[in-house]
């Protein structure tokens, strides 16, 4: 496993039913590209995250494919109507098979 | 006629990307809605005669996105290492079976106020010491543990730990007492021109801060915002990793971090922004 992952998310605590809310996720990984060489002209290994996936209530809000080319501590930034009051269930996967989780819940009323 | 209106439209398009291009801006930095930060202040007294009346954080001199980074905790990349030194913080390491809050319990509380008044006199030591010098003092003589290397990031991170509990306080370094002999080094290596190009730091930061360096503006070259989160490394840089660096493209020998010529420019540049808010961690480009 990378070092140092964690995941941060940030969404309302409350909304209106059918609000439109901007959701903030930032995850700290080295998003290591595998297209450079250490001091010895070897390669670095890639690893980075290479899915992020977002539910709510159990449905899909987004589904996200990584690429090498993406920096340091991937931030997504995206808006979502939420029906109801529920939960935001956010996942990361890590090349090296590693799942990162965090869920958020939110009131709606 | 018509050449008149020739001259002045060409004129015009000479002069205009000259005017929009380098100068700083006039925006107003709040940080998560509710730390107001001064981010331009009366030049302090003892800048008199450097032409510079109003002293200002680089954070005006970034464009809007970069400046909106810093405005909120969450898009702050910076605020990463400080979780990640905030649990270094309550880790026991070394020897004395202590961690940082062995001693100084919450940093939230016992480090408020700590970075504005750094670098500062050591009555025991008897020496300018920096913030960085404090961490590994206390790491190697009050912890047991191994020092972090001078403009490391565990360092930086430290740093940046101590700096957030100060933000929106007022730099504040003192100058005068015995701290004098190190802060008049500073001001002549300040002033001294080095490397292969021949420039001091004055000749940027002074002479030329506002203006564009190839493509980049050149700011007053403050240290009110460090540790400096950079997006062009995605890492937190250190004051002196950041001296090594403009030194360095000066085409010069740098000194090394940590060292006492680097500690005594630190100390002058740090002068330079008293009255400016402590920013750390800060983020620019």
């Amino acid at each position: 496993m990378a070092d140092n992952v964690r995941p941060r998310v940030k969404v309302p605590k409350k909304a209106a039913a059918g609000e439109v809310i901007s959701i903030k996720t930032l995850i700290s990984h080295p998003m290591e590209s595998g297209q450079r060489k250490d001091g010895d002209g070897n390669t670095i290994p890639r690893s980075i995250i290479n899915r992020m996936v977002v539910d709510f209530n159990g449905e899909n809000v987004i589904d996200v494919t990584l690429e090498p080319a993406i920096s340091t501590n991937p931030y997504f930034e995206f808006d979502a109507t939420v029906p109801e009051s529920g939960e935001f269930k956010f996942t990361w996967h890590d090349d090296d098979g590693s799942v990162y989780e965090d869920t958020q819940a939110i009131e709606v009323g | 006629m018509k050449r008149t209106a020739m001259t002045a439209l060409v004129a015009a398009l000479i002069a205009a990307p000259v005017l929009v291009a380098a100068g700083p801006d006039d925006d107003t930095l709040v940080v998560n809605g509710e730390i107001e930060m001064t981010t331009k202040a009366p030049a302090p007294a003892h800048m008199e005669g450097t032409g510079i009346d109003t002293i200002m954080s680089g954070w005006h001199f970034r464009e809007d996105e970069t400046q909106a980074l810093q405005m909120d905790d969450f898009d702050n990349t910076g605020m990463i290492f400080v979780e990640q030194a905030q649990e270094v913080w309550n880790t026991v390491e070394g020897t004395e079976g202590k961690s940082c809050a062995s001693c100084h319990d919450e940093a939230s509380e016992s480090m408020k106020g700590v970075r504005a008044v750094y670098p500062k006199w050591d009555e025991d030591k008897e020496e300018v010491k920096t913030l960085a010098m404090q961490i590994n003092a206390c790491r190697t003589e009050n912890m047991g543990a191994e020092a972090y290397k001078y403009d490391s990031v565990p360092m930086a991170s430290m740093e940046a730990l101590i700096a957030a509990q100060s933000r929106g306080m007022p730099m504040n370094v003192a100058i005068d007492g015995p701290v004098r002999e190190t802060w008049e080094k500073g001001k002549e290596i300040y002033y001294t021109r080095y490397g292969q190009l021949e420039l001091a730091c004055a000749n940027c930061h002074e002479d030329n801060w506002g203006n564009m360096i190839r493509a980049d503006h050149l700011s007053q070259g403050q240290t009110n915002g460090f540790p400096v989160y950079r997006l062009k490394n995605t890492k937190l840089n250190t004051v002196h990793g950041r001296f090594k660096g403009c030194i360095r493209d000066t085409r010069a020998e740098t000194f090394a971090p940590g060292s006492p010529e680097l500690v005594a420019l630190e100390l002058y540049v740090a002068s330079r922004g008293n009255g400016l808010s402590v920013e750390g961690p800060s983020v620019r480009n």
